[in-house]
């Protein structure tokens, strides 16, 4: 998981970038508006991931920095009028700065206290967008997002969120295979050991967080934009342990993982909700699953085929 | 001046004095072993010396200065480094990563977010594993390794700091006696290329008159002899602490 991309992985995602850039010429808006909200779903967890699989803490309130991403854009496009170049940066240095807070506090804990106090956080968020009425409209949701003329049609928003998507995941792909995200995998794998050369570990635990948060707030954006409005639901704690699930389906010990996770979840939601009423039990069934069969995810299915193949007869 | 000092240093877990009051000198370049009975308290005056416990009185003085308390990481910056008992490596990632990891952080790399990692430290870190013996294991996943070399690896990580002292905490525990031999010459080799001061826990006799200079006997927590080794062989009181087991170098 930490050796750089090969040639052969770098043709792949050009490729998987192009072919996802030829969608709109299949001419379905149904599809446009499914691939732009999965995109939007696949860097919510790929930021999560940082946190989870790089630096081996688990968040149970990841939502709090997509809403705040998302709630702040909505709110400086629609309520103040300011304009896209504005506000979308503004949103995410929110998101980044609400995320640098949390982590302060949060870092100082580890495991299971760790997760619970992402989660408090997270409360805290939710109660905010839910009572702070004047401002993000409670639980009408704020609605009617002033999106700029020039995303207005489906198309153009679509490439617009596949350009940051693709450079979003391109640059949190280099953060995990820099210098620090190889050290961070120490930190992970042993806390101790890390501090013992030098490492404050706390520093890198803080610093995951806040790359984590703000990417998380970049997809917020987007999602305001592209729902038109955002719900006191978006920062609720369904909605962290969405994404979070989605890491797990995906595999958190590979950096491309969730990203197939969010699409594969998405996916299975989407068509279950125009058969069944049954997701959240459909949803059950699939952590069961992952929990009981697949602890490294489609990803590590994957992996696990792709060495049968190649030595046939083999055990691993 | 001693390199490393400690005042009266105490830890107190409710009521369970693991160190007494121990004052305690290493002197620039020499070997010295703490020895001891099991529960002792030689692991926690270690830590209590990198600062992975405070202690509830005393000091702790490196190169003469203060460290009482400070955080392990900055205690190895200042050039303090040290291995465990049980072994202490990042199981997951490569024997090659483990010690690159070491010298990312040396070099103050590890906030670098936007520099490929790969490519850090990639020659010291071969010579490193090419000192200790793991060549040909870089590419192997660190927690495979048999137990031996996991202890070599751990080594290679406590010298990659480019530390002015090595605390070696039992670097010969669960060895074969052929294993010991090796890990002792190695660690003897080491620190007589690096000019390395030394200060190590070890149960093994053989190997405590072996490679000291000096020896320091810790027992319920305080330090009740230390000196030459001879000297400690001899002391009527270590002799008591230690009855019934030998403390004569092998022949």
């Amino acid at each position: 998981m930490t050796s750089p991309m090969n040639k052969a992985g770098q043709a792949a995602c050009l490729l998987i970038v192009l072919l996802i850039a030829a969608i709109p010429f299949a001419g379905e808006d149904y599809l446009i508006d499914l691939a732009t909200e999965i995109l939007v779903f696949v860097l919510f967890a790929l930021s999560l991931n940082v946190l989870i699989g790089y630096s081996g803490n688990v968040s149970f309130g990841h939502a709090a920095y997509f809403a705040i991403g998302g709630y702040a854009n909505a709110i400086l496009l629609t309520t103040y009028g300011w304009p896209l170049i504005a506000a979308m940066p503004i949103a995410i240095v929110l998101s980044m700065l609400a995320a640098m807070f949390v982590a302060w506090f949060c870092t100082r804990l580890t495991d299971i206290y760790f997760a619970m106090l992402t989660l408090a956080f997270a409360m805290l968020v939710w109660a905010i967008a839910f009572k702070w009425r004047d401002v993000t409209h409670g639980d009408d949701g704020f609605v009617g997002v002033a999106v700029p003329a020039f995303l207005d049609d489906r198309v153009s928003f679509f490439y617009f969120t596949l350009a940051v998507v693709t450079a979003s995941a391109a640059l949190l792909w280099l953060i995990c295979h820099s210098a620090f995200g190889k050290v961070l995998v120490a930190v992970r794998e042993n806390r101790t050991r890390a501090g013992f050369v030098g490492v404050n570990t706390r520093q890198m635990r803080w610093t995951a967080f806040v790359v984590a948060g703000t990417f998380a707030g970049i997809a917020g954006a987007i999602f305001a934009m592209y729902n038109r409005g955002m719900y006191v639901e978006n920062a609720f704690w369904t909605q962290s342990a969405q994404v979070l699930i989605m890491v797990l389906l995906g595999g958190m010990h590979s950096f491309f993982g969730p990203a197939i996770g969010a699409a594969v979840l998405y996916l299975l939601e989407r068509f279950t909700n125009e058969y069944t009423e049954y997701w959240p039990t459909m949803l059950g069934a699939i952590l069961l699953v992952i929990l009981l069969f697949l602890p490294e995810g489609l990803a590590g299915l994957a992996a696990k085929v792709r060495s049968k193949l190649v030595r046939p007869g083999g055990t691993g | 001046m001693a390199i490393l000092e400690t005042r009266g240093l105490t830890k107190d877990f409710d009521g369970f004095v693991a160190t007494n009051r121990v004052s305690f000198l290493l002197e620039e370049r020499e070997r010295h072993a703490i020895i001891g009975p099991n529960g002792a308290g030689k692991t926690t005056f270690f830590n209590l010396i990198t600062g992975h416990l405070k202690p509830s009185a005393g000091q702790v003085l490196f190169e003469g200065r203060d460290i009482t308390g400070m955080a392990p990481h900055r205690v190895v910056r200042l050039g303090l480094a040290r291995s465990f008992q049980r072994i202490n490596i990042y199981p997951r990632m490569t024997v090659f990563e483990n010690v690159q990891v070491a010298l990312i952080a040396r070099d103050h790399n590890h906030f670098k977010m936007f520099s490929l990692g790969e490519p850090h430290n990639r020659d010291e870190t071969g010579d490193l594993l090419h000192l200790v013996g793991l060549d040909a294991e870089a590419p192997e996943i660190a927690g495979e390794l048999s137990y031996g070399k996991q202890k070599q690896l751990e080594l290679a990580i406590a010298v990659a700091e480019n530390p002015r002292v090595l605390l070696l905490d039992e670097p010969t525990a669960g060895m074969s006696p052929q294993e010991t031999d090796e890990a002792i010459a190695l660690v003897d080799r080491i620190t007589r290329e690096r000019g390395l001061t030394l200060l190590f826990t070890e149960h093994d006799m053989g190997v405590v008159f072996g490679v000291s200079d000096r020896i320091s006997v810790l027992h319920h927590g305080e330090i009740i002899a230390s000196g030459m080794p001879d000297e400690v062989r001899n002391d009527p009181e270590v002799r008591r602490v230690y009855l019934g087991e030998s403390l004569d170098a092998p022949a």
